[in-house]
Order: C-alpha cells, then structure tokens, then sequence
C-alpha cells in the first residue's frame, strides 16, 4: 500500500479552468472587457446603496432641465432635470439583468433542445430542427417586437422576449458540437467499458460540449443588450420613467441638435458594454480551443 | 482439446445505403483458443474492423453467433451484455481520438472501475490505477496530466491500461500500433506480450501490417471485401500461402533488406465495390490466375491441409 | 555514380528553427546532404526528427513567422535558393523543384477536375495554349496509368490510391530536375502502395528525376532509394549508400531502428526497442541527441557534440563512440 498522501494530490496540476483562465488573460482585449464588465456588475449590484431610485435618478427637477455636463452632473441633464450619469448608473441594472437572465433562458431551452436533436437524431431532431429554423426566418428584434406586444412592456417580458428571440442559436450550436461529439471514439470506448448511455451524456458529451456554447453565452449577452436596447428605444421596454440605456436613447432625439449629450452618454454605454462582452467572447473562443497549443 | 474461448459463426454486417446493400462483413467464421493471438489481416474497407466492432456488439451484427465461453452474447439483454463486457475489451487504433480529451490519465484509466463497481473508495481506486500505470510503463508523474500533452505511445499505453484495468479474459486489438512510430510500435508490442503471457490473455489482433502479424499472432485470418479468403497458422501461412490475394499481399510488404523485392506481385486495378456484391468470387477481377467460373460462383472456404483453409476455385 | 555526376541539390549546414513566444524548437539542426542527377535519397526518421522541415526548407515553403532559415545554403543546380525573390521562387517550383505531400485527400482541390489540376501547373510554367496544356494533362494521367478519359473528373471519385497518382502526374507535369516526396504512400494500403512505387521507380528510370523520399518505413527504402541518410533530432546522424547504411551500419540509432521492426524471417526472435522518446526540440541535451537512449554512450558521448565521421568515401557518421577505434555497434559486427 503506497504511502498516505495520495498520488493525485502530490502530482497536482492546474485544472483545466485555471488552464483556461490563464490563457484568457494573456488577451489585452480580454483583460479591458473583463475590466469593464467588473466594474458594470459591482456598479448593478452596488447603485441602490449609493443613489436613491426616487429622489436621484427618477425626480424631476424642471428648473435643472437641459444642463450641459458640469461639476454638479458630470454627465449634464436631460430635459426633465434628471442627472444623466446616475440615471446611467443605474441603467446598468436593466441592461446587465435582461441581458444575463434572457441568456439563461435561451440556454436552458435552447441547450436541451440542442442535445436531444444532437443525440437521438431522427425524426425528433427534424422536427426540432424545422421548428427552429422558423424561428430563424424571423428577424430576432422582430420577434421579441411581437412577443412584448402581446405580453406588455415590462422589464420581465422583456427578458422573456429578448430570451426566446435568441434560442435558435443555441439549438443550432448545441446539436452541431453533440453531433460531432457523440461520433468521437472516446465515447464508444466508454460504451465498451460498460458505462450505459446517460453516464456517457453527462461525464463525456456534455463536457466536451461547453466550450462553443461557453462562447456563444458571452456572444449572446451583447447582443441581447442591444436588443433590449432597440426595443426601449422603440418605446416597447422598460417603460418609463425607468432610467434603461435605450429608453435614454430615445428620448434624447428630439434634443440632438445643441444638447447631444442626451444621446451621446447612453450610447458610449450601450457601444462599451457590448465591446466588453464580444471582446471576452472571442479571447474565450481562442483560450478555449487547445489546439492552439501549438 | 482445445480450449475455445470464442467461436464466431455466420457473422454478418450490413450497411444500407442510398446505393445498395454495403456488405461490411459477410458470413465471417472463426475460433479462437483461449491464450492465444489470431490476427485479422486485410487492408482498407475489407471488414475487419467492423468485425472487431461487432465482437463486442459496439456494432450490431445483421445475423450471425458470437459464442463466447459457450454464451451466444448475442441474446444477451443490455445489462447482462455490460456485465460480459468486463470480460472482453478492445484497445483503439487511434491513441488521441479514444481518449476523452478533457479527462486525466487517472480519470481515464479508473472509469471502467468506476463504471463496474468493483472497487470503492478513492484511495484504493487510485492504488489500482497507479498499479495499473506501473504495469504498462506509465510514470507515476503522470497521472494528473491530459491526453494532449502525452505523445502517441504513452497515450496508447494509457488506452491499454483501460482495457485491462478490471482484468478481462480478451482483447480486440484494433491496429493499435498503426498511428505510432517505429521504435515506439515495438515497445508496446513488446507490452502486449508479455501482458499475454502475465494475465493469460487472448487476443485478436487487427492490423494491415503483415510483419507485424507474423511476429505476433498464432493464427492469422486474412479479409478480403468483407469476407474471409484464407486462414492457416501463422508459419503455415507465410511458408504456403494458397490465396492468390495473400500472396500479393506478402509479396508487396517492403522488406528492409536489399534486394527483397524479387517476385513481387503487382495487382492490377482497384478493389471492387462491397456495396450488392454478386455471387461470385470478389478478387477475381484483380486476380492473374482468374478463370472462367471466378466470375461465376463465389468460391467457399475449404480446409487444404489440415488448420489451413483457403477459398479459392484454383486451389 | 554519386560524384562523377552533376549535383542537383547540395544543402549545406543548414539549419531551420521555430521561434515561439516563450521557447524555440530546433527543428533542423546543421544538416548537409547533395543529390545527384537520377538517384533517389531515402531521408528516414521518426516523427518529430526534422525530414518535413527540412523538405519545406529546400523550397522554402517554412511558415515564416514562426520559422526561421538561421543559417546554411540552398543550392538546385546552380540556383542558391535563399537568395531568390518571392517571384523567382514561385518560378522554380513546380518547374525545377516539385513537391509531392503526404496525404493525396487534402493534397487535392475537390472543385476543380483532375484534369484542369495537373493543366494549371503546366499553364503556370510553360508558354503553351490552354488545349495544348490540357493535351498534355491528359498524356500525363496516361503515364501514371490513368485512363486518359478520367480527365474530366473530380478529386473525390477516385481512391487514395490513384489520387496520389494524379498528384504525382501534376509534380512531373513539367518534367522538374528534382522532387521532394514526403510520406507518399503513408497513407496508402499496402498493395497499393506497392502499385506507386512501382510507377515512381519507372518515371524515375525514364526521365532521370532526383528524388528526395521522406519516410520512416526501411522497407521502402530499401525498394527504392539508392542513398540513406538518416535523422535523429534534427541532425543527419548517418548517411551513405543503400549498401553501406543496411549492410555496414554503423549508428546506434539506426541500428536501433533495424532492432525494432518484426524480422518476417525470424518470428520468434524478440523485438528490442529503443528504450525511451525521442528528446523535446526546445530542449535538446548537451552532448549528442540520442545519447540517453543509447546502449553504448560513454560520458564523452554526452559532452559534446559528434561530428560527420567518415567511414569511406561516400559513407559519414555522426558518432563519438568511434573515437576509440576498436568501437562498433552489434549489427556492424556481422557485416
């Protein structure tokens, strides 16, 4: 009997995340976007200690109306006196939560419709496959238009619409990577092991599987953002007069000429936070990959 | 007599396509003696793999018996079938794609443990696995590394260490040594040996290469489209070969002596197609010596000599 | 023959790194070797010694970033490769110096005929029409015994067999001085593998065609090669004839290399394998590359360096056991 200390732990190697996790941040874009998203994700966590909903963010303060930033609003205000860069601040509570909880979404169905069609094949997979290419031949910002019209505008059905406009994708992704994978000779030499089929899903299919759908989640957030976004903008979001980024958007058009800023804030937000996520998408794409070894 | 540890009758696999019926495997019979090595030799789309595949019902055969140790394992249920699984194991040509990429050489080799039951508790799973490691020639350093960062022969060894991890009584070898370097071929045959001669083993060893076949095996089979065209011991076969396929193909292997290629036959044209085959014998379009009823009626194995069978009309 | 005919490639010292952002693989470390006009040169050698590199460093066809030529010369006749532009390399290959791969089922373009594939290389180096180039497409599948009508299909209808002939055809398609074979039949079944050395063997006979043939495989060497020159780790640790490497072998490496293959004529002699891996390129060993696998090292061996020794005229070997000089291998004993 070999000594108590046991072989595994004395050999100790770094797992394969930290693998990962080191590879990710020799990336500088991954490193600003992941700079960037930490800062948002504290301040969405953080705003409601610091600002009060009511007073700051969506009072208004007419005699304060259309100030050009300054000292006292670093951001300046809108038309209705309120301080741009709180109500910002506190955009990025909507932003972050639609866009993460409609990828939840899209991920469960989507992930699980993927690696039926994936696995079982067949009839089941057409069917699931035709379905979802319906939903394809929608445009995304077109279905989820249709979807909160029919539900209300609210934060939730927001996230509702935003989460199914995505789910094809993740269909698409997840049947490609189970298909490829179910293939691979490791998974019949468990099969001649003895392992029976649902063990071979769970610890050698799924796990192989994560690092496109990995990917495809970072992607899917920035764009969820923005379609949440465009859906504010076209007045069918967050209805006001809750500070979402979108909804900032639109109502500083008609005050673009002379007071641009109205705009000019809200959009940096929009355009930063989604080049955060793609730039920690495509660096995770790369780190990911281990053929890229060498 | 002979010990038998598996006899193969009437084995068939059929493949459908858009084109027709792809005969993989047709009507393949053969037994093994228990400690020994029969080799399957063949070269590409002749069925041997397949039939590999199907000793372990990895591939459904379309009819045929597999009786192993006096059990057609065919009628087995699916968990009586994972239970005699443990007996009988395969070892994978290919060192990088039958390894789980995302899984330590621990992992790897303790799954078939795990998946049996047969040891519990993660100390005494580990001291199996690490005897397993010493056994094949894998450094204890090594088990929390991952299959990419092992070159081909470690990650076959590790492949080999899963195959006898829960002590099977026999072993499909699917060209196991075919994806690996010169030197490195001949350690791993030497392992395969002597884990023959330490665990009493049988093996059937899958390979194109007939050097390596002659030097391993005490019997050889060799395929042709799917079926079997001669079979004999292995001295017998390389002293007489009657099949005018196994002489081509003994006489095309490269020798690496000066001046060895002296008599060599060179086949004409390519191998037809397995895909609604007619009754008739499949070599003899390529064949030299092919005569009239070659083309007419497909030729059956008879025993030549005693151990020696050859299906051919000219023998 | 070697010397009294005209030499069509003479590499001298050459050496061909792959710089990486934290380590460098010395992928080919000062190797020299010429070709004569007519013969066939076997390079053997396992994975990971330095034949592909040094195959793609003749035609410069290394990936550079990360390769590097860092030192050496490259001559095709009286042509010194390093110093040529872009465009005057472009003109040498294919025409001059042609290049066969490994494997024929990438080595071919699935869009475009089989014919029209050996045609371009014709059209690229030669003043001739289109039908002229397309003429002698065709002249060109017959002589590798393809059916002249079969010009019109495409990559995917043929097996692996004949697709290695149409892409042989298309690297003899302007009769070249010299060609680099790397692994051609690899990838091919044994009997057909046969069928295309066979054909090499011809073409060679009838054109006078130089050949470089990278492979691992002694049997084929044997078949078809007329000088051996064999690496270890980058560096060429024996060369000579076909006689002199396989009858008078003289380094442990290759000797190594006999011991390992299954001896079809004496079954039950046991196989004995070189112990060990071949050493990390980013990391090789001081003194000579093969010594800690090596049976009959001495601590000099793992000093320094072993310089080409001759052993005749036309025979070198890179092995500092011969220092002393009553030294030589078990296989050299008998032969």
């Amino acid at each position: 009997m070999k000594d108590t200390i046991l072989a595994s732990k004395k050999y100790r190697k770094r797992s394969q995340i930290a693998e990962v996790w080191h590879r990710l941040i020799k990336n500088k874009g991954a490193v600003v976007g992941l700079f960037i998203i930490t800062l948002l994700v504290l301040d969405a966590l953080a705003v409601r200690l610091i600002l009060n909903y009511d007073t700051q963010v969506i009072a208004q303060h007419i005699t304060e109306r259309l100030q050009k930033p300054s000292l006292r609003h670093i951001m300046g205000t809108d038309n209705l006196g309120r301080d741009i860069f709180f109500r910002l601040l506190y955009g990025a509570r909507f932003s972050l939560s639609v866009g993460l909880v409609s990828v939840a979404i899209a991920l469960a169905i989507g992930t699980t419709l993927g690696a039926i069609a994936g696995y079982y094949g067949g009839a089941i997979s057409d069917i699931i496959m035709r379905t979802t290419d319906i939903f394809f031949a929608i445009p995304n910002l077109l279905m989820a238009i249709v979807i909160v019209t029919a539900l209300g505008a609210n934060t939730l059905n927001l996230m509702i619409a935003v989460g199914v406009a995505s789910v094809p994708q993740f269909v698409r992704i997840t049947r490609a990577t189970v298909l490829t994978v179910r293939n691979q000779e490791y998974v019949e030499a468990s099969r001649a092991i003895g392992r029976n089929e649902l063990a071979i899903i769970f610890f050698h299919i799924l796990p192989n599987c994560l690092s496109p759908i990995i990917v495809m989640v970072t992607l899917r957030i920035a764009s969820a953002i923005i379609t949440a976004s465009s859906l504010s903008f076209l007045g069918m979001g967050v209805p006001p007069p809750a500070p979402e980024w979108g909804s900032m958007l639109s109502d500083g058009r008609r005050f673009l000429r002379g007071y641009s800023y109205i705009t000019l804030f809200p959009g940096l937000a929009i355009m930063i936070t989604v080049l955060a996520f793609n730039l920690v998408g495509d660096a995770l794409r790369d780190a990911l990959d281990p053929k890229l070894k060498r | 007599m002979d010990d038998i540890i598996l006899e193969v009758r009437n084995l068939k696999k059929y493949f459908k396509t858009p084109r027709g019926k792809l005969h993989a495997v047709d009507n393949v019979n053969f037994s093994v003696v228990r400690g020994k090595t029969l080799g399957i030799v063949g070269e590409s789309g002749c069925g041997k793999t397949t039939t590999g595949r199907c000793l372990l019902r990895l591939v459904e055969p379309t009819s045929g018996e597999i009786i192993f140790e006096g059990t057609d394992i065919r009628k087995l249920g699916r968990w009586e079938m994972r239970k005699k699984l443990r007996e009988m194991q395969i070892i994978f040509q290919d060192p990088f794609s039958s390894l789980d990429p995302r899984k330590t050489v621990l992992q790897t080799i303790q799954e078939p443990i795990i998946a049996n039951r047969l040891i519990r508790g993660k100390a005494a799973i580990e001291n199996r696995v690490l005897e397993l490691m010493e056994t094949v020639g894998l450094a204890e350093r090594l088990i929390n590394t991952y299959p990419h960062e092992l070159d081909g022969g470690r990650r076959q060894r590790i492949g080999i260490a899963r195959a006898i991890a829960i002590n099977p009584k026999f072993i499909v070898c699917d060209e196991p040594i075919s994806a690996l370097d010169v030197s490195i071929q001949a350690q791993i045959l030497n392992l395969l040996k002597n884990l023959q001669r330490k665990m009493e083993l049988t093996y059937i060893f899958i390979t194109h290469d007939l050097s390596v076949v002659n030097y391993f095996s005490d019997e050889v089979a060799v395929m042709y489209l799917g079926q079997i065209v001669e079979k004999a011991p292995t001295e017998e076969l390389f002293a007489n070969p009657l099949h005018p396929y196994t002489k081509a193909l003994l006489s095309a292997i490269p020798l690496p002596e000066i001046g060895s290629r002296r008599g060599r036959v060179i086949l004409k044209g390519e191998i037809a197609s397995p895909i609604d085959p007619p009754d008739a014998c499949r070599f003899a379009k390529r064949c030299e010596c092919a005569v009239g009823m070659c083309t007419e009626k497909a030729p059956q194995l008879r025993e030549v000599k005693p151990g020696h069978t050859v299906a051919c009309h000219l023998v | 023959m070697a010397d009294n005919q005209e030499i069509v490639l003479d590499v001298q010292n050459l050496t061909v790194q792959y710089v990486l952002e934290d380590e460098t693989v010395e992928a080919v470390n000062d190797i020299s070797l010429q070709v004569s006009k007519g013969t066939t040169l076997g390079l053997v050698g396992e994975t990971g010694a330095g034949k592909t590199t040094t195959a793609l460093a003749i035609l410069r066809l290394v990936p550079d970033p990360p390769g590097v030529i860092k030192s050496g010369s490259i001559r095709v006749g009286d042509i010194d490769i390093l110093s040529l532009t872009k465009h005057q390399l472009e003109k040498i290959r294919g025409k001059d110096v042609s290049m066969i791969f490994q494997d024929p089922m990438t080595s071919l373009n699935p869009v475009f005929t089989v014919g029209e594939q050996i045609a371009e290389s014709v059209l690229l180096h030669e003043r001739v029409s289109r039908t002229e180039a397309y003429e002698k497409a065709k002249e060109l599948l017959e002589m590798v015994g393809i059916p002249k009508f079969r010009s019109v299909e495409y990559p995917h209808q043929f097996s692996g067999g004949m697709k290695q002939r149409v892409v042989i055809a298309i690297a003899l398609a302007c009769n070249p001085k010299f060609l680099i074979a790397d692994e051609p039949t690899t990838a091919l079944d044994v009997t057909i593998q046969a069928q295309v050395l066979e054909l090499m063997k011809n073409l060679k006979q009838k054109y006078g065609t130089a050949m470089i043939l990278i492979t691992h495989d002694l049997g084929i060497v044997a078949d078809i090669c007329d000088e051996v020159a064999v690496m270890y780790a980058g560096r060429i640790v024996e060369k000579g004839t076909l006689e002199e490497v396989f009858n008078h072998t003289r380094h442990p490496y290759t000797e190594g290399l006999f011991n390992s293959l299954p001896n079809i004529h004496r079954r039950h002699e046991d196989l004995m394998p070189i112990p060990g891996l071949m050493p990390d390129p980013t990391a090789l060993p001081e003194g000579c590359s093969f010594a800690p696998r090596c049976s009959y090292a001495t601590a000099a061996c793992r000093e320094r360096q072993p310089y080409p020794r001759s052993v005749s005229l036309t025979h070198t070997v890179r092995c500092t056991a011969y220092d002393d000089p009553n030294f030589m291998i078990r296989r050299g004993r008998h032969g």
